[in-house]
């Protein structure tokens, strides 16, 4: 049989860094008996024999009663494990050791990997690797995940160890897991034995960027000019390459495809070409911003940046019902919100845990960036864009905050211990940024094409059935649907072409603009062309108001469901947001009408 | 030395760890975190509006609130 590795650790030990460096890139998802998140795993060939190695969430304690923690347990009890490898943290491994005893004394054979060699050398802490690996009872690796020393080593302690490991007995285990107090001690005395830690630890550079970031009154402030200058930074560098992605895109298809249309049916081509082509074309421009958009993103993640905006936000998270842990949810919303929701698995308050749910899909995912962004370039001028871009993102906070205001009475969210670790700053290596965006992009391309492509025919047929219809025209399937929505979305600005848009985006906003693409018939700049004819910016606003406050996908609405695990509050959440979607696009359009815009 | 709440510690002052009142899933994330009787504690700062402390406990730097931090009663030093 396969033989199975399971990693284990502290969070911020460095557990994915290892983990990803010891699998390569071959990793996959995948369902576990007895535990309900997906984890990541790989199979690796270690010696002559392929071994399967899974990475578990990072936990503090064995006996905890946080959600990752019973998973890591549930997990040790329902699938046989040959070998546990114990990431440890070399830096803080007087924190570690109790957790590493608890481990250790499972029964099953282990090996501690003491990560981040490089910092611990740096920080003068010595280890008599001896001492310790007869004081845990496993082998001792030191290795830098980061950087790769130590790999071989590494590699061949395991295997060795597996080699010799006796099949485990689940049995044995669960009656294993018992109190273990007196570990605690015998922690401390083993640490005295065998580690001498410097009195006073260099953590200089994080103190002294701690001293500027954590400032009581610039701490704020200094992530909202961080942001803007992130959000800065994609727009300009990702502008030129868009174009050329538009340039080539267009080239292709007046070269290549155009010629089609000799040989094609005419309706053949025009699903292929103006249906699927354009649709999918139009979202594979953005590409490049969203590459630079999750770089910078994963830049931020790694750098342990995020727990410091926890710190400062969570004065003002606290009037609102919420914690810190929930604007930083916020945050990584900003990538995909369906991640950010099963983030807040790490709250035990139910009340607190549905607020933090309810405001999440305010944030503005990268699928609604890319409508922003091609509609901010059509109608507003190269200075004026990344300003409107940035006041949508501000109103995307704004609303989560009004709406957690209004609900935090009716939702209860009891306020819970909140205790969270603020890690030293590290720089990821660029190895490590790349990899995380690529994960990142793949996940978007994934499901952008799942869904474009079934959207986009779907909004194809529609458009241009009955035959006998004019395309696109009011006789149509669409033009039915968008005469049906028009007396509700007239007075706010959006007429029946963009009505069956906003209709499509309700499944995804990948679709948009591929929507826009078909249902106009145009691509590219000649499409962006015809939307500054289309609508003026008051309209295009009131659009975009729109698009940023409804429902964010059909995916988001799943999530939703499936971690509030209540039908009520999913239809509530979905309620909440179109009527607010309504409102505030009437108060901004009818307003600015009334303004004489 | 004094008895205090960990909350009464001024910004830097060290305090020596004698009694955690924080009920059960949270005392075990504060030993998980290295908060143990007899450990060394120190508030580096505050933040703004009343918000949560940074402590320093042995070579971990953490966040938490002002409410939470007053369960923890320290030997102040001077
Ligand atoms: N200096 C150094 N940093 C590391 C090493 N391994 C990981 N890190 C950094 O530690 C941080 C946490 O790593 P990650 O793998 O996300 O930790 P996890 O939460 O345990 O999965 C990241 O910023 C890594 O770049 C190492 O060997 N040396």
């Amino acid at each position: 049989m396969l033989k199975r590795i399971a990693l284990l650790g502290m969070p911020n030990t460095g557990k994915s860094t290892f983990f990803n460096r010891l699998t390569g890139a071959s990793a996959r998802i995948g369902n576990w008996p007895g535990v309900t998140v997906d984890l990541l795993s790989a199979k690796i060939l270690l010696g002559a024999e392929m071994v399967e190695v899974v990475d578990l969430p990072g936990l503090y304690d064995l006996h905890g009663f946080a959600e990752d923690e019973q998973v890591v347990r549930r997990f040790l009890q329902n699938n046989p494990v040959d070998l546990l490898c114990l990431i440890l943290n070399a830096t803080q491994i007087d924190q570690q050791l109790p957790l590493t005893l608890q481990l250790c004394r499972l029964g099953l054979p282990a090996v501690a990997v003491l990560n981040m060699a490089d910092e611990a050398e740096r920080l003068g802490i010595r280890f008599d690797t001896e001492a310790l690996a007869a004081g845990l009872g496993c082998p001792v690796c030191h290795v830098s995940a980061k950087y790769g020393q130590g790999f071989p080593e590494t590699r061949d302690t395991l295997r060795r160890v597996l080699s010799q490991s006796p099949s485990t007995d689940l049995q044995a285990l669960r009656a294993d897991f018992a109190a273990d107090d007196a570990l605690i001690a015998e922690a401390e005395k083993l640490l005295a034995r065998s580690v001498t830690i410097p009195p006073v630890l260099e953590y200089g550079l994080t103190e002294r960027l701690d001293r500027i970031v954590l400032h009581p009154l610039f701490g704020i402030p200094l992530f909202l000019l961080a942001l803007f200058l992130l959000f800065q930074a994609v727009y300009t560098l990702g502008g030129p390459l868009q174009d050329g992605m538009t340039w080539l895109l267009t080239e292709f298809r007046d070269l290549a495809l155009a010629p089609l249309q000799a040989i094609l049916p005419g309706w053949l081509y025009g699903l292929l070409v103006e249906g699927l082509y354009d649709g999918l074309g139009t979202v594979a421009s953005f590409v490049p911003i969203i590459v630079l958009f999750f770089l910078g993103m994963a830049l931020v993640e790694d750098s342990g940046y995020l727990s410091r905006i926890a710190f400062l936000m969570d004065a003002l998270m606290a009037k609102l019902g919420l914690d810190g842990r929930g604007f930083v949810m916020l945050l990584m919303g900003f990538g995909c919100n369906v991640p950010a929701l099963m983030g807040t698995r790490v709250m035990r308050s139910r009340g607190l845990r549905l607020l933090t749910m309810l405001i999440i899909p305010f944030s503005l995912c990268s699928a609604r960036l890319q409508v922003f962004v091609f509609l901010t370039t059509a109608l507003f001028s190269p200075a004026q864009a990344p300003v409107v871009l940035f006041a949508l993102y501000v109103l995307s906070f704004l609303t989560a905050f009004a709406t957690a205001l209004l609900f935090k009475n009716r939702i209860g969210a009891a306020a819970e211990p909140l205790l969270i670790e603020l890690p030293p700053y590290r720089l990821p290596t660029l190895g490590q940024v790349a990899l995380r965006a690529w994960r990142e992009v793949y996940h978007f391309l994934s499901r952008a094409s799942r869904f474009i492509i079934a959207g986009v025919v779907m909004i194809w047929l529609l458009t241009h059935l009955p035959p006998s219809a004019a395309v696109g025209g009011p006789d149509t399937l669409a033009g039915l649907f968008g005469g049906w929505l028009e007396p509700l979305l007239r007075p706010i600005g959006i007429d029946q072409r963009m009505a069956v848009v906003l209709l499509f985006g309700f499944v995804a906003k990948e679709i948009v603009l591929g929507a826009m693409a078909v249902v106009y018939g145009l691509e590219g700049d000649a499409l962006a062309q015809l939307m500054t004819q289309q609508m003026d910016w008051v309209q295009a606003f009131s659009f975009m108001l729109f698009t940023l406050l409804y429902t964010p996908c059909l995916s988001t609405v799943a999530t939703l469901r499936g971690e509030s695990r209540s039908l009520a509050f999913t239809g509530f959440s979905i309620a909440w947001s179109l009527a607010l979607a309504w409102l505030v696009s009437l108060v901004f359009y009818q307003g600015a009408r009334l303004l004489g815009f | 030395m004094t008895m205090v709440r960990l909350s009464e510690l001024a910004m830097g002052q060290q305090g020596i760890i004698e009694d955690m009142d924080a009920e059960e899933p949270f005392r075990q994330r504060l030993q998980a975190l290295g908060f143990r009787v007899g450990k060394e504690v120190r508030p580096i700062r505050q933040a703004l509006f009343g918000g949560p402390l940074q402590v320093r406990v042995g070579s971990v730097n953490v966040m938490l609130r002002r409410n939470d931090a007053a369960l923890i009663h320290v030997w102040a030093e001077c």
